[in-house]
């Protein structure tokens, strides 16, 4: 194993900021903006994880696009166990996947309510959650 | 295109003790079950010239096949680490079935062992799927989670409930009683599958399989040659696989999996349907991939899976035996490696405790599944 792998192994449970697909990604979150590839061939979002060629059409010119940050829940669950120390005092706590309007779905946290009150089909809006190194995308419900 | 339908045999099974096996290697577990088999077939490791294995989770075994081979004393034509997740037992045998067909080996050794109940003191570094970094850090760190995603969409799709779950845990658990090799042997209720902890909601304890150490194998070679070794031969009916997606945030739908278009292929190969199974080892890492499964595989209508698994239909005797070992929920999790060598016990007959033996079993279907709800492969067994 290099020293990359070493350290990435070493990251569980952190993003890779480095990862040239996705830096833009996490470097636009910095800024409180939810983007992703937008195809200039076939205009459509590619989705999530960022890669190098459309998934729609393999062309290999996009943008970064904003997203107005609106989604709908696809699933939700709760946790309830802790598998990294560092949730032991969280449990239980939501997770969903989330549809963006736009297209593209993430693994994400529903904020702002009990994990009981997460529906799936529920209109959620992105919020920004700053951490020292990163910035994670959450969301909370549409009142 | 040939129909590869009966051309070839699975001419020995190997199993492991199963459960806890702090002493052992993922090394040690492979041999173990390579032994078991080449035993069972009656046949030397000289007269082996394919092998077949998964990836195993560390990355200190890289070209594992080839390494596997050699250290049972195989000099293997053809070679290769397959790297499915839980599809893989039953994609090595298909893979076994391609290669004797192409020519390129007669006898194949399909082997997966695992370490995970208890450390695996060889050196090295797990290996990981690949995206888990676009979910841990929002804190979903395990398959427990991807399959509650999908429990939870079943339960809004098609009202199923986590009682309709508990049936499945219960009837697994019962076979697993009558399977002496097998890791949790007392009987549980329905109630006790409501009562268990919450794990990753909607998912209960018993919706969740065990973490096992041990190993199996099964010996694959030519219909032709299947008289020449030990045992009563099984041949391979039916063969599919589907991987409909990579990860959850690619995936179309988590309530029709692999499953649907893997069986369709598989059954078609055969020749049969549904309604001429005797029995299924269906994968079952958790109580709702078996269900998801036995709908996938048309054994009854999408989102009726909640109705089918009760009134005894899954036990041994019903209409369905489902899990007759006792499946990952409660003999052991091989990454359904058992569930092949356990197919090939029914269908040879008297290889069973005499309480789970699937009267008349002719036919039967295995399930495998990885990844993300990803991976899926069907195996269609008969008896000759």
């Amino acid at each position: 194993m290099s020293k990359d792998e070493r350290g990435r192994a070493s990251r569980r449970g952190q993003p890779f900021l480095d990862e040239p697909e996705a830096k833009p990604f996490w470097a636009n979150l910095r800024e409180h903006k939810l983007t992703a590839q937008r195809c200039a061939s076939c205009k459509k979002i590619f989705g999530f994880p960022p890669q190098a060629l459309c998934p729609h059409c393999l062309a290999s010119d996009y943008q970064w696009v904003a997203l107005s940050g609106r989604g709908k829940i696809y699933s939700h669950i709760a946790y309830h166990r802790a598998w990294h120390p560092s949730y032991q005092d969280k449990v239980p706590y939501n997770v969903s996947l989330v549809d963006l309007d736009e297209g593209g779905r993430l693994v994400t946290n529903v904020v702002g309510c009990a994990p009981e009150e997460v529906q799936i089909g529920m209109s959620v809006e992105v919020v920004f959650e700053d951490l020292p190194e990163y910035t994670l995308p959450k969301f909370r419900p549409v009142k | 295109m040939t129909n590869l339908s009966g051309k070839c045999a699975i001419v020995g099974m190997g199993e492991t003790v199963v459960g806890k096996r702090p002493d052992a290697t993922t090394n040690s577990l492979h041999l173990e079950a390579i032994k078991a088999c080449l035993d069972d077939a009656g046949i030397k490791a000289s007269q082996v010239d394919g092998l077949l294995t998964n990836q195993p989770l560390n990355d200190s075994h890289r070209s594992y096949a080839v390494k596997l081979a050699h250290m049972a004393g195989i000099d293997p034509l053809f070679a290769t680490d397959l790297a499915l997740g839980g599809a893989t037992p039953s994609a090595m045998v298909q893979h076994a079935v391609m290669a004797i067909e192409a020519g390129m080996a007669t006898t194949v050794m399909c082997v997966h062992a695992r370490k995970r109940s208890t450390p695996d003191p060889t050196p090295g570094h797990p290996i990981r799927r690949g995206d888990e970094h676009w979910e841990e850090p929002w804190g979903h760190f395990a398959a427990a989670g991807g399959h509650a995603f999908a429990a939870q969409r079943h339960m809004y799709e098609f009202g199923t409930k986590s009682e309709d779950l508990a049936h499945i845990a219960v009837s697994t658990r019962k076979h697993a009683s009558l399977n002496k090799n097998a890791t949790l042997r007392k009987p549980i209720t329905i109630d006790d599958h409501q009562q268990s902890r919450m794990i990753v909601a909607p998912l209960r304890l018993f919706d969740c399989s065990l973490e096992s150490d041990g190993g199996g194998a099964v010996l694959v070679t030519s219909v032709e040659r299947a008289r020449d070794f030990l045992k009563r031969p099984v041949a391979i009916l039916g063969m599919g696989q589907h991987h409909p997606h990579f990860s959850l945030l690619d995936a179309p739908t988590l309530t029709t999996l692999g499953g649907k278009k893997s069986s369709e292929l598989a059954y078609r190969m055969a020749g049969l349907g549904p309604k001429d199974m005797n029995f299924a080892q269906i994968y079952d890492c958790f109580t709702i991939t078996a269900l998801i499964t036995l709908e996938d595989y048309g054994f009854c209508k999408k989102g009726e899976g909640k109705d089918f698994v009760k009134n005894g239909r899954i036990g041994i005797g019903g209409e369905l035996p489902l899990n007759t070992h006792g499946g990952l929920l409660s003999q052991a999790h091989l990454e359904g490696q058992l569930h092949i060598t356990e197919a090939v016990k029914q269908l040879r007959g008297n290889e069973v405790e005499p309480e789970r033996q699937v009267a008349n079993a002719n036919v039967g279907i295995v399930s495998g599944h990885g990844g993300s709800l990803a991976m899926h492969a069907t195996l269609i067994l008969g008896a000759l």
